[in-house]
């Protein structure tokens, strides 16, 4: 598993949008991958779960993967969240 | 074939199928099923179609409307596809022996709560996507297509019984070409929204709801009043080449975007745009506005199932004021009672509501609604050139009011150190009593707007959604027009400015009197502000000045509009 911390800087957070665009990043490969906030965890594949976290700016968050892909996974994730200015 | 007979509420001719606009809500029972793996698939099934459909609505919005539309129909593509969502229910259906329908309904339901009760603005949109788009999977399982306008994936004619204002927030103006109502009048909401929507609209067709089916094909010529159902294919090739004629006139205008208004004799006049949206502000900028005559704010207020919070509201007037670079944009306070209702207000209902509690009176009774729209204003009015107005002003202490209630928050804010404008401060005038009064008016506020609709109304007293007394509503009628000559002048008089917002603005016979008056503005339907210029450098105020006079004092509205038309013959 890999885990990575990262600090929202998006002014929207992650809820419209960035919350479509992270989801359908993460639906393209076959690891689990988890985002995590105040301490709760929820299925990043899963746009409700996102929604539900409420991410907003300057949170604090953590994306896990697991899997076969873990690597190449958590890396589009990380380049996706740079390239848009979502998170650093 | 056959056809219908109802009132020319907004130009122009649409050829499309029909689209019968009814509102449905699906009530879901709890059932037991037996066979819980058929149970199952039938929820899958439903997902199935619902994505074809949604993707067919969205592979449009993508190519007409952009990618920010499109990008919410995105979000609710995924919600078919959210393992959490689908496990979730598949749990239900396989334990509780549940039916899909009552499975779904609890998780959404639960989901839709959740993102509610928090306090941002983003996530409750969120909850209105997570309805929509479960509504959507429920008409699947049901069977029942949901007649949602949101949901409309072609080029349609919308054939509805009436159509409220709270309809309009959903309707895809790229794929609605026209209107046809069983009731209504010129100019009710209905026929106010086609006309700013620039498209095609028939009302008071009685029977249409009765006699149209989905998918039948239809001519609306916006321009006579006829609604064709199913007409030969002699008829729509005449009126294809009608629809081909009107393009080309409307191009060859086209030049005029960037012109000035000025008149054959050299007069400056300004020709501006009246809006009920953001999105509107940009059509008024590309068909050549010099700005917002009038800007409904009951949107913000009718879009949700609550008030509008005072930073959403910045947001939209600011939008509206950069769009506009510094042309002027008048905002109208909030206009709500008469026929505008806000359910989530519970307003009692009133015997007599174009009478009653409305516009400003309304306004001064809900102190905080207005005072929230005033700062949200004020902060506002540092991104452009903004002025304000009050609507249904029928006596000074009103205007008072909202002028000392406006100058409250003006200092508040100022105190707080947020920059604020310089800002007009203006009336609506559509009442009598303030037409006849605008000499003590015009010492007090900066400009007036004259909303002819509800003056006629109010002048004549005629409900102008009555087709009884329709005949009353008679826009030329020398008591009218005595009326708007006597709030130019007393305002020319104190150094103050007139516009004129309502239908009369861009009516092609009574533009040469008003210009003849003097009137400085003409806040028109974007989709009219070229041929209103053009109409205005056409003709000279010196011809016109001197038949003001004998126009006032002719009798009746038949005999003004006389002259009036052999004006226009003679100058053509």
């Amino acid at each position: 598993m890999i885990e990575k911390e990262f600090t929202v800087i998006s002014d929207t957070g992650i809820h419209a949008r960035p919350a479509t665009q992270l989801v359908q990043a993460a639906g393209r490969f076959t690891s689990d991958v988890q985002l995590e906030y105040k301490g709760r965890k929820v299925n990043l594949k899963s746009i409700m779960g996102v929604m539900s976290l409420a991410v907003g700016k300057g949170a604090n968050i953590k994306i896990s993967t697991e899997g076969n892909d873990q690597e190449a996974a958590m890396e589009h994730l990380q380049q996706m969240l740079s390239k848009e200015g979502l998170a650093e | 074939m056959s056809f219908l007979q109802g009132i020319a509420a907004s130009d122009g001719i649409a050829i499309a199928k029909a689209f019968r606009l009814e509102t449905h809500h699906f009530s879901i029972e709890k059932k037991r099923v037996r066979d819980s793996e058929e149970e199952k698939k039938r929820f899958h099934d439903a997902l199935f179609s619902a994505k074809g459909e949604l993707e067919m609505i969205r592979d449009y919005a993508d190519e007409e409307l952009g990618t920010n539309q499109a990008a919410i129909l995105d979000a609710q593509l995924l919600v078919l596809a959210d393992p959490e969502l689908i496990i979730a229910v598949e749990e239900k259906i396989t334990h509780l022996h549940v039916n899909a329908e009552f499975a779904i309904m609890e998780e959404t339901d639960r989901f839709i709560n959740m993102l509610e009760s928090v306090d941002n603005i983003y996530l409750r949109e969120r909850a209105a996507d997570i309805r929509d788009i479960t509504n959507r999977i429920q008409s699947h399982l049901l069977g029942i297509p949901i007649h949602n306008p949101s949901m409309i994936a072609e080029e349609v004619i919308i054939i509805s019984d009436d159509l409220t204002p709270s309809h309009t927030a959903q309707l895809n103006s790229q794929l609605v070409k026209g209107f046809v109502t069983n009731i209504g009048g010129k100019t009710s909401h209905s026929a106010i929204l086609a006309r700013s929507m620039n498209i095609p609209a028939v009302v008071g067709a009685k029977t249409a709801f009765q006699d149209i089916e989905n998918g039948d094909c239809i001519i609306l010529d916006g321009n006579k009043g006829l609604v064709h159902i199913n007409p030969t294919p002699e008829v729509i090739a005449e009126y294809e080449k009608l629809q081909q004629l009107e393009k080309q006139n409307q191009s060859n205008l086209d030049w005029l975007i960037q012109e000035k208004t000025v008149s054959g004799d050299g007069h400056a006049f300004s020709v501006v745009g009246n809006i009920g949206s953001v999105d509107e502000a940009r059509e008024v900028i590309r068909k050549g506005g010099e700005g917002i005559g009038l800007f409904r704010t009951e949107f913000l207020f009718m879009e949700k199932k609550r008030l509008p919070l005072e930073d959403e509201q910045f947001e939209a007037y600011k939008t509206v004021l950069q769009a506009m670079e510094g042309k002027p944009v008048i905002v109208r306070t909030i206009d709500i009672g008469g026929d505008k209702e806000l359910p989530y207000l519970h307003l009692s209902k009133e015997m007599n509501p174009f009478l009653g509690f409305r516009g400003i009176r309304f306004c001064l009774g809900e102190q905080t609604i207005l005072r929230t729209q005033l700062r949200a204003l004020l902060r506002a009015s540092a991104f452009g050139n903004l002025k304000i107005m009050f609507p249904m002003v029928a006596v000074i202490e009103e205007f008072r009011q909202g002028k000392a209630m406006f100058e409250e928050e003006k200092r508040k804010l100022v105190e707080e150190g947020i920059t604020v404008g310089n800002i007009e401060l203006g009336m609506m005038v559509e009442i009598p009593s303030t037409a006849l009064m605008v000499e003590s008016f015009a010492k007090e506020a900066d400009f007036f707007s004259i909303g002819t609709n509800d003056l006629i109304q109010y002048t004549l007293a005629a409900d102008r959604m009555n087709e009884q007394v329709s005949y009353l509503y008679q826009p030329y009628h020398p008591a009218i027009l005595r009326l708007i000559k006597r709030v130019i002048d007393y305002a020319h008089q104190e150094g103050k400015w007139v516009s004129i917002c309502g239908d009369m603005a861009e009516n092609k016979v009574a533009i040469p009197l008003l210009v003849g008056m003097g009137l400085d503005e003409f806040s028109v339907h974007s989709s009219s502000i070229i041929n209103t210029r053009a109409h205005i450098r056409d003709l000279r105020m010196q011809d016109i000045q001197h038949m003001i006079d004998k126009v006032l004092n002719l009798p009746n509205a038949a005999e003004v509009e006389q002259v009036l038309e052999n004006f226009l013959n003679k100058s053509d």
